[in-house]
């Protein structure tokens, strides 16, 4: 079942909320890559399992191979209802309870077959690509399926911005290892020469759509805003975050959205949510974390049925910062492809964080900001409760903070969570009604 | 121990190896800044971080490994309950003055939590030097070196810019061969300790370790080798325990009091990974080179200690556990990591399953590192090292 699936299945029977071309789209080329993955080893293409934030899809693809992310298995079994089991079954096999549940419910999933979202079991790899960019937990994950797997492992090795900056340094030991390590990898896995000419090809259909979903992004600064930049969001970033940059299917993909939501200016339509268009827009909020991917839709409704639009997010950055005016090129891919990978969210201090936060909410304009703290993931979660204080001092935008999971269904409390909000909203309208009276 | 405290002929450097452990093994901080007007003294955290760098710059390096079984009044408003217990503890001690004497503070590349930890520092500390120092894990000279060696003169340059001594290579000579001098002690003090667990006990394998934070290296191989020469007159006799490597304590560190609780249920601790920065490398940094600079580098690259947050390529994973147990003549191993520590934890499933493989024993429990209570980490030691006997009493 793809994203779009999901959350058509939790829309009340009644209302069937229509369906734009470009969620069409979407459906159809996430259906595809499964289908093309599902008969991979029938075919001879080879396999990479690699990440989302540094991932390398051009370079993947231009070697004709197909890529698999682990967490998107995982968030798309956290919304099939299937992470939990899985979780069971990796911490039966001795894994901590206190660790990422992304990793847990991936074992879980191998472990129970590596059944896919179309049915079919996915390909083994045939290449481990290890980027490690932004989180640790990487390492660690891909050591384990290198231990299931037994097949090669490659390490992309890329630099923290501790500094909040990319350095000659850092961009020069990124690019040697893809040299020396990663390119001579993928050679050995496919049997053939990289094709330079396809890379810079797929650099420049990777750039034509980065171009436009920062159309889509940058929409949210409108009143009312015609996107919901978190929920909506990470339907958004689906096929560019993982297969499908440097494609043809991505660049119709997003230029499609983005007309599609251009209109919606034209029209003066805000979001849609699960239930359909969201009424009156009455907050205008940022969000930070990740969403909790248990109780997706619920968690949704929770913002939607206050008519909270979430105007902008980092975790919809986390697989690139498009918005900051990145762009992969084709004059120097792999210094290109460096400067992508140093750039992802998670890879940036965080004081750069801050900054980027604090900039979401003066150029959205926005009423507030709230994070969502994650368990699972010590990358985005640590540091969060200086970030609410740094960002209120600097602003004076109250913050508000809640705690779930990414796919453990343990740590999704529904009362908990949607007590929270509810007060910071009624403390917001609090605050909106007595600036108004002054 | 079987005699009486002032029977011990290593009762005095006990004493004072415990004296340099109060205040969470800062308490040479100050007296040493008061007598090095002028002179930069800085702290980091775990695992590694070459301390001859700054030695050779004057600076006096600091371990700093949170604050133990300080009470925490604000650092638990920084972080959520499910982050581990040392940065909580690390910003307590940062707000509360107690790392007030450090010029700066380096935060070397281990996990996810001491990297953000690192931005904290920059926001909440904002006169003091902090850098992150990033260390490699491609472990080719021309690559993952290349790099290295830039993160090293990019400290270097940075810390003569807030006073420090320009690093020069015959200083950076001298601190090498300090440096070697006291991981030579310590490999001692491992060797006697594997040798005669009863004459060096864990627990004082600990104090006299960790007694170096804030020493120079000179200093505290002085220490070492001082209770080297008492313990050697110490009388004693072989228990009847078993002999256990502990593993997963590498950043976070325990209570002295749940060491000597183990010890107390039967297990002798003959390799463990406690303070791993100190003993990180496996064998002596290069001293006769041109280029000291470098040295420090292909030490990290070719020596480095096969632990959690070092990538290991294709390697088997857990391979060197089992042959530090083998070469350790150790009968199992206990898993002890700090609660919701993510190198160790996710590690450990990986290390379980290399010992299953060539036989090891092993129990596992979680710490904290103001754990108050052992009762239940006592038995189940104690219980394990019956089973260990008992399994090698079968037939």
């Amino acid at each position: 079942m793809t994203l779009n699936a999901t959350i058509q299945k939790s829309a009340p029977a009644s209302t069937p909320v229509p369906k734009d071309a470009s969620q069409k789209r979407q459906k159809k080329m996430i259906a595809d890559h499964f289908d093309r993955l599902a008969t991979a080893n029938e075919e001879g293409r080879k396999v990479v399992y690699t990440f989302v934030p540094g991932n390398l899809t051009e370079l993947i693809s231009a070697f004709g191979m197909l890529p698999v992310l682990p967490e998107i298995n995982a968030l798309q079994s956290g919304m099939r209802g299937k992470s939990g089991g899985y979780i069971s079954e990796a911490e039966r096999a001795g894994h901590s309870e206190d660790v990422c549940s992304y990793v847990k419910c991936d074992l879980g999933m191998l472990k129970s077959g590596n059944i896919g979202p179309t049915g079919k079991p996915l390909p083994k790899p045939d290449l481990l690509l290890l980027s490690y960019t932004g989180c640790f937990t990487f390492m660690k994950w891909f050591e384990i399926l290198q231990q299931e797997y037994r097949c090669p492992v490659v390490m992309l090795h890329v630099p923290y911005q501790a500094e909040g900056r990319i350095t000659d340094e850092m961009r020069d030991y990124v690019v040697q290892q893809l040299v020396s390590e990663v390119i001579p990898a993928m050679e050995r896995a496919t049997g053939r020469k990289l094709d330079e000419a396809a890379l810079q090809e797929k650099m420049n259909l990777s750039s034509r759509a980065e171009d436009a979903l920062v159309r889509v992004w940058e929409s949210a600064r409108h009143r009312p805003s015609p996107i919901d930049g978190y929920f909506g969001g990470v339907y958004y970033i689906g096929p560019i975050f993982s297969a499908f940059r440097g494609s043809p299917d991505a660049v119709l993909y997003y230029e499609e959205l983005a007309a599609e939501v251009e209109d919606r200016i034209s029209r003066g339509e805000g979001p849609m949510t699960p239930d359909g268009p969201m009424g009156p827009e009455r907050y205008r909020l940022i969000v930070e974390g990740p969403p909790n991917w248990t109780n997706f839709n619920e968690f949704w409704r929770m913002f939607s049925r206050e008519r909270a639009v979430v105007v902008a997010s980092t975790y919809t950055r986390v697989g690139g910062l498009y918005d900051l005016g990145f762009r992969h090129s084709a004059t120097d891919p792999l210094r290109s492809l460096a400067d992508y990978c140093l750039g992802c969210y998670t890879n940036r201090s965080l004081p750069s964080r801050v900054d980027l936060l604090e900039k979401y909410i003066r150029d959205y304009s926005a009423d507030g900001f709230l994070i969502n703290s994650v368990k699972s993931c010590n990358s985005f979660s640590a540091g969060q409760l200086l970030m609410l204080r740094e960002l209120e001092k600097r602003t004076g935008v109250p913050g508000g903070f809640i705690e779930s999971d990414l796919v453990d269904p343990r740590y999704f409390g529904r009362a908990n969570v949607e007590n929270r909000l509810q007060s910071y909203l009624q403390m917001l309208e609090s605050r909106r009604n007595s600036r108004a009276a002054s | 121990m079987t005699q009486m405290p002032e029977l011990d002929p290593a009762r005095d450097v006990v004493r004072r190896a415990i004296a340099l452990n109060e205040e969470n093994a800062l308490a040479p901080l100050k007296s040493w800044k008061s007598s090095h007007p002028g002179q930069l003294a800085i702290g980091h955290m775990p695992i590694y971080v070459p301390r001859p760098l700054l030695e050779a710059m004057d600076c006096l390096p600091v371990a700093v490994f949170g604050g133990g079984e300080k009470e925490i009044v604000r650092g638990d408003s920084y972080f959520q309950s499910y982050i581990c217990h040392v940065p909580r503890s690390t910003i307590e001690l940062g707000l509360c003055g107690a790392l007030g004497d450090l010029d700066g503070m380096i935060f070397p590349a281990i996990c996810d939590v001491i990297r953000n930890l690192s931005g904290m520092w920059q926001i909440l500390f904002p006169h003091v030097y902090t850098a992150y120092l990033d260390l490699p894990q491609n472990f080719r000279p021309e690559v993952g070196g290349r790099f290295y060696r830039r993160e090293l003169e990019r400290i270097s340059r940075e810390l003569a810019g807030r006073g420090a001594t320009p690093c020069s290579f015959d200083s950076l000579r001298r601190a090498i061969r300090d440096e070697n001098e006291r991981r030579a002690a310590l490999e001692r003090l491992s060797v006697c300790r594997q040798r005669e667990p009863w004459r060096v006990p864990a627990s004082e394998a600990y104090l006299l370790t960790r007694a170096g934070s804030a020493l120079p290296a000179a200093e505290h191989r002085k220490l070492v080798d001082d209770y080297l020469g008492a313990v050697a007159r110490r009388a004693g006799f072989a228990r009847d325990n078993v002999r256990v490597v502990l593993v997963g304590a590498f950043c976070e560190q325990p209570p002295l009091a749940l060491i000597r609780s183990l010890e107390r249920a039967g297990c002798d601790i003959v390799e463990d990974d406690f303070q791993l920065g100190f003993t990180y490398l496996a064998g002596a940094i290069d001293e006769d080179t041109a280029d000291p600079l470098d040295a420090l580098v292909r030490a990290f690259l070719e020596k480095g200690a096969a632990t959690a947050s070092r990538y290991i390529g294709e390697e088997e994973k857990g391979a060197a556990l089992v042959r530090r147990v083998r070469h350790a003549g150790a009968d199992g191993v206990i898993f002890a990591a700090a609660s919701f520590c993510d190198p160790a934890l996710l590690d450990q499933p990986m290390l379980e399953a290399a010992l299953e493989r060539a036989g090891v024993p092993y129990t596992s429990f979680k710490f904290a590192e103001n754990t108050g209570q052992f009762q239940v980490i006592r038995e189940q030691a104690g219980a394990f090292s019956d089973a260990v006997r008992l399994w090698e009493a079968a037939p």
